[in-house]
Parts: structure tokens; sequence; C-alpha cells
């Protein structure tokens, strides 16, 4: 009876409230007085956002294009001329074969490889609605996707000022029948088939951003205590594990979603990214993925020896989640154990999230499947956390 | 209902703890009774701080048990977490917390009843209401000291651990200090107060002495002296440092301390140490004289320890 009496005592005492509240308290005021790291917090997004935003927004010209010329007639030399005059091709090849070409291609010389069919203009003036042929590195579709842009512009000028006369009747009639291009430009983007836009890389430098600085801040929470000595006393009191874990990550809930409305405000006036979805799912989701990252933090913190090892441990954490949650490389790209890595972080399905949200206007039933895992993620991590947490000085 | 349920505060046995290859605590095995002062004595990393983080279940022993306020040692930490306040030798509560953080944060933490005026009456008891702003890593050492004592008070434990809370406090702190650890004593709150200074030993109830991990001795300050076989004489007298130097080669003489003017000179073989004291005194060049003395518990405790020291093969001091 008094056995079981006290173990059910000790069960309720697993977790205080008020303890709890406690602990929540002093890492306010902690952090409240922690200059630096307060700097940081709202220095690195800002600083992250501009850099990256622009960097990537910045729109490259003169990229080096081979062109295949089979087709030796007047539209040719007319195009040709066309995309030397444009400022974003520098013409480097026009005289290689399309092997030559193609390995060029895959060499990264070239970023395009034009190539005009030899029958081009013949099926043109047929009105066969001919396809001209490119072929993009989209590896960074940042690096592309403008070029590509001008390109079809400069095609359709060239037909409209070059076609006229010369265009046959039937031609004539067909283009009157359809009032579109009398050509096709057939833009195939090798390396990177997911084709992102830049409205891709501001949502997903928000996970990048959030992991970044909330896996450093909590990775040295732990560490922190015992280096400085207090952990000692920390342990000599009847906090539990659950109670610390949890409320050394409350401050840093708050920081999360202050440096994602940070983000967001760059996004919607800086980026013009599209907000197609609901703002509290928005916010909601960002909760869940913060939870998620603060939880890898406090585990790293509690397996780290020290403030070193806990930086070190995170940078372990972030390298894959930068590289494989598709936000460097289309995830669809990556080779099977990269997507099973991938998988399993959080980033990963927040990319996917926060797209869905702001860019496709994704609710609920669409956003469920990419939930769960973050929420069984959190509930993992906490469970190693507690298990790694030390609760004597052995 | 536990807590009348225990007759010692602390009750071990056996504990052994090892850090890598050291043995660092060596089968000490301790009781110290309710309302008791109890002097945990030893020169520095003779395993003091460790014997105590095994008592309230802040290390895992390698091997050994015990209660601590009734609640075992190896499976209840939880619950002597609560009970107890523990005191740690080097300063570790929150230096970037003011002081009334510091104390609302520990109030907190053991939920006290009303808070508020438990953390506002403490500072006042300190002195300290006028700076409970103050940062505390801005405080002298003497006042981190106390506010760790009041600190590991607040929640009104029946069970105090010190670990050496006086080191480095000026000895008008030090009195004001062990007068009010009498004073808990006499409300019944158990203390063991760890020190190195051989001057504290007779305020403590009782005392433990502690050499390289061993436990050499336990008991009333009586008691220990009584246990040991040895016996001291006194040298009166100038130029005591090579009558000492002297006296160290003789038969029958274990240990010689110089206070000043006056030389203890200690043996465990009566006759032989009479013999060699009374020599010595005859041929020294300027005048002494000799008496015998009580031994007393610095001499025993100086004793033992070289003696621990001998068994361990390491190089002595004997000269
Ligand atoms: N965490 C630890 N790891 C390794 N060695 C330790 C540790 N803590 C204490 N020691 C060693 O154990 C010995 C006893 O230390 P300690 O218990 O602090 O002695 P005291 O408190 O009596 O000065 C010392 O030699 C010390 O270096
Ligand atoms: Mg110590």
């Amino acid at each position: 009876m008094k056995r079981a009496a006290r173990k059910i005592a000790r069960h309720i005492e697993l977790f205080s409230l008020a303890r709890w509240w406690g602990i929540v308290l002093k890492e306010f005021l902690q952090l409240k007085r922690d200059r630096i790291t307060f700097a940081m917090i709202i220095g690195i997004p800002i600083l992250q956002i501009l850099l990256f935003g622009y960097a990537i927004n910045s729109d490259p010209k003169h990229l080096p294009t081979a062109v295949i010329a089979a087709d030796h007639s007047e539209f040719s030399r007319s195009f040709i001329a066309g995309l030397k005059n444009s400022d974003y091709f520098a013409i480097s090849a026009e005289h290689l074969s399309e092997a030559e070409a193609q390995s060029a291609l895959a060499r990264g010389e070239i970023q395009f490889m034009v190539n005009i069919p030899a029958d081009f203009s013949r099926r043109l003036v047929r009105g066969e609605h001919p396809a001209l042929l490119v072929e993009a590195d989209a590896t960074d579709p940042m690096a592309t996707g403008m070029a590509l842009s001008a390109l079809q512009q400069l095609a359709a000028a060239v037909a409209a000022r070059d076609l006229k006369g010369v265009l046959n009747p039937q031609a004539r009639q067909a283009a009157a029948f359809a009032p579109q291009d009398p050509f096709e430009i057939r833009i195939h983007r090798r390396y990177n088939p997911e084709a992102d836009t830049h409205y891709n890389i501001i949502p997903g430098l928000m996970g990048v951003i959030l992991t970044m600085t909330l896996v450093m801040l909590t990775g040295l929470a732990m560490t922190r205590e015992r280096e400085r000595g207090t952990m000692e006393n920390l342990l000599a009191t009847p906090v539990t594990p659950i109670e610390v874990m949890s409320g050394k990550i409350m401050p840093y809930i708050a920081i999360g979603l202050i440096q994602a409305s940070i983000i967001l405000i760059a996004a919607r006036y800086l980026f013009n990214v599209p907000f197609a979805g609901s703002l509290p799912t928005l916010y909601l989701i960002i909760l869940i993925f913060v939870t998620a990252t603060l939880t890898v933090g406090i585990t790293l913190s509690s397996i780290a020896q020290n403030q070193l090892q806990a930086v070190q441990l995170g940078f372990f954490y972030f390298l894959p989640s930068l590289l494989l949650s598709g936000f460097m490389f289309p995830f669809r790209g990556m080779p099977q154990w990269a997507q099973i890595i991938g998988e399993v972080l959080p980033l990963t399905h927040f990319n996917r999230l926060i797209r869905g949200i702001l860019l496709k206007g994704n609710s609920w039933p669409e956003l469920w499947p990419e939930i769960w895992p973050l929420l069984l993620f959190i509930a993992v991590a906490m469970g190693i956390a507690v298990k790694f947490y030390r609760r004597t000085l052995d | 209902m536990n807590a009348d349920a225990f007759q010692y505060a602390i009750d071990v046995r056996g504990l052994n703890k090892h850090f890598g290859p050291r043995h660092v605590v060596r089968d000490v095995s301790l009781k110290v009774g309710r309302g008791e002062i109890f002097g945990f004595l030893g020169p520095n990393g003779s395993g003091k701080t460790t014997s105590i983080r095994l008592m309230c279940g802040l290390l895992t022993p390698d091997s050994g048990e015990g209660t601590c306020l009734g609640y075992d040692i190896l499976s209840q930490q939880a619950e002597i977490r609560r009970h107890v306040g523990y005191m740690t030798q080097r300063f570790s509560f929150w230096e970037d917390l003011t002081l009334r953080e510091n104390l609302d944060f520990i109030a907190r933490v053991y939920a006290m009843p009303d808070r508020r005026n438990c953390v506002e009456r403490t500072l006042e008891e300190l002195g300290l209401s006028a700076r409970a702003r103050q940062r505390t890593g801005a405080l002298s050492g003497g006042w981190k000291q106390r506010l760790a004592l009041a600190a590991c008070m607040l929640h009104k434990p029946k069970l105090l651990l010190l670990d050496e809370p006086t080191a480095g406090v000026d000895p008008a702190a030090r009195r004001d200090f062990w007068e009010e650890l009498h004073r808990l004593a006499a409300e019944g709150i158990s203390i063991l107060v760890s020190t190195h200074y051989m001057d504290e030993a007779e305020r403590c109830h009782k005392l433990a002495y502690i050499a390289y991990g061993k436990l050499l001795a336990q008991g009333t300050a009586a008691e220990i002296v009584a246990a040991q076989p040895l016996r001291t004489w006194s040298i009166h007298g100038r130029n005591l440092a090579a009558l000492s130097q002297e006296l160290r080669q003789k038969e029958g003489v274990a240990q010689t301390v110089v206070f000043g003017d006056l030389l203890h000179v200690s043996g465990d073989n009566p006759a032989l140490l009479e013999q060699s004291v009374r020599r010595a005194v005859e041929s020294a060049p300027e005048k002494v004289r000799c008496e015998q003395i009580a031994t007393s518990i610095e001499d025993v405790f100086i004793y033992m320890m070289n003696r621990s020291d001998g068994e361990e093969g390491s190089p002595g001091e004997h000269g």
C-alpha cells in the first residue's frame, strides 16, 4: 500500500508546473541579459535573408552558350545574331558537334545549348510548328530562369520580324487559326527537373536559418550550465530532466517565432513571395518545426561534454539538413539513401510544408502527411534527450 | 511519515568511487545522528567533495549502500534532493541573475508556499535587501558564501550538506557562521560540514577524518584522540626548528609540529618518546623546558595522515 502510494507520488512529481515555470523564467532572464546572443538572434536572419535573397535574385548575364545550327537559313542567322545582341547569352562555341556540346554542358563549361534542327526553317515555312531545342544547365535555376524567358521573347521577336513574308499561305492560315508562335521552343532543364523558381528559395531559407540558429543556441543550453559549474546546483534541486529540457527551450520558441516573422516580412515585402495559404496555419507549422529543431538542440546539448562539442554536433546536424532537405538540391534528384536520410530530417518536411502553404495555398488535408513526421520526430528526440540527460555528475 | 522513520540523518556503508584508474573514495562508512554537527575533515583532494556527492545522490557509487534522511541513496535520489540542502564547494548560483532572481528560482523549484515573502525575508535576514537587484556575479566572495548558505536553507531542509562553506571567509564571519550552525542544530537540523581548517574540528559534535579517500577515524574529538596510542610532549623555548629537525630522527618520535615558541612532539611508544624528548632537551644548546600534554585532535590528524601516506607507499614527508 505504502509503496504503491509512493510510486504514484513519484509519477506525479515527474512534472511540476511550478518547477517548470521556474526554469522558464530563469532562462528568459538569462537570455535577456545575454546581449551577444540577442544580437545574433535578430541579426543573423536579417543578414542571411538579405545576402541569400539578393545574391540569388541577381540576374546573371552573358551566360556561355553553344549554338548548333544544322539549319543554315536566314532565320538561323538572324536568331543567332539576336542571341549575340542580347545581354543574357555569350556565344562561346558555334561549330561544335552535338556530342561535344553535350559534354561541355556536362562539364559546366556552357550553360545553354541551342540546337536548331536541320529542317527547322523548311518546316517553319510549311507551318509545321517545328521545335527549337534548348538544353539548359538548370543546376542553379536562378541562373537560367531569366535567360530562358529572354530566349523565348527573342525567338518570338525574330519570328515576327523575319518570317512575315516568308510564310506560305498555308502557314499563314495556320498562324491565323492558332495565333501563337509559329514554332515551339522546347526547353530541357538538365540536372534540376523541378526547375525551382526564386520563390522556392526564400521560404526554404526560413527553415535553414531557423535550423542553424536554434540548434546552435540550444546546443549551448546544457553545456553552459556544466561549464559554469551551475549544473551541480541544478542537479541538487528537485527539477526533473523533462522540466529542465522543456523549460529551457521555451524562450527559444519565442525566438524562433520572432525570427520566422522577420523572414516572412522580408519574403513578403522585399521579395514579393506570394502568401497563398492561411497565416495561422503557417504559424502553427512554424511552431511545430521550431519545437522539433529545439528538441534536436537540447538533445545534442545533453550528449555533448562541453560547448565546443555542442557546436560541433550542431554542425554535424546542420550540414545534412542543408544538403539533403531539398533546399540545396531537388529532393527527387537525390539518390535513394540520401532521400531516406532526408525524410528523417525536420527541415525536409518543413520545406514542403512552407512551400505548400505559401505558394500553393495548401491546407490541412494536404499538409498532414508532412506534419505527423515532425510530431513523431519531436517525441523521439525528446525521448533521446531525456535518456541522455545526466541526472548525476558521473 | 517517512520523516520519523529513520534513526540517522546519514547512514552509509562501504562507499567506493573510482575516477578512471583513481580510487578516490575507499570504503567510506559514516553515521550522522539527527541534530548533530558532523565535521568532515581532510586535506585537499582527499575525497570529501566526492563523498558528499555520493551521499546526496549526485554521484553513483561503484559499490556501497546507505540512506540519507531514510531515503536510499541509490534509488530515491529525487526524495533526497527535495529534503537535503546542499551547498557546493564552488559557488554555483547563476551569476547573471540578481540575488532576488536566484532565490526566487530556488523557491520555485522547491515549490515553496508563500514564495514571495520567503524570498524577501531571506534577503532581509542576509541584510541584502538593498542589493537584491544586483547581479550575483558582482558580489564579493564572503557575500556569495552567505547567499549560497541562505539559498540552500530556503526550503527548510532537515539535513544540510555544506562543502567547505568557510573556505576563504574571514575569521569574524567564520565565527558568526558557526554560531548560526549551532542554532540550526539546536532546532534539530542535522549538518555535515566539510572543512580543512583544524580549528573548526573543535566546534563539531562529531568528526570524521579522511585522507587519500580513506576514512581514518570517526567519533567525538575525545574518542578519536583516545583511540590512538599517541602521547605528546610540549617543548617551550627558542630555536625550536633545529630541535624539531633533530627530534624527528630519534626513536619513538612519530612527528613534530612547531607552533611559534612551542614544539609538539608525538609518538606512539610512551617510554621511547619520553626518553628521546628528555635527552634532546638536556643536550639543547639553549635552555628549553618540556612537559607532557594532552594530545590534541590536530596532532592526531597529522599523525593519521602521515601514517596513511606511508601505507600507500608514496613518498612521505618524514624527513
Ligand atoms: N569528476 C572528477 N573526475 C576525475 N577526478 C576527480 C573528479 N572529481 C574529483 N576528482 C579527484 O578526486 C580526488 C578527490 O577530490 P575531492 O573529492 O574534490 O577532494 P576534496 O573535496 O577533499 O578536496 C581529487 O584528487 C580529484 O582530483
Ligand atoms: Mg572539495
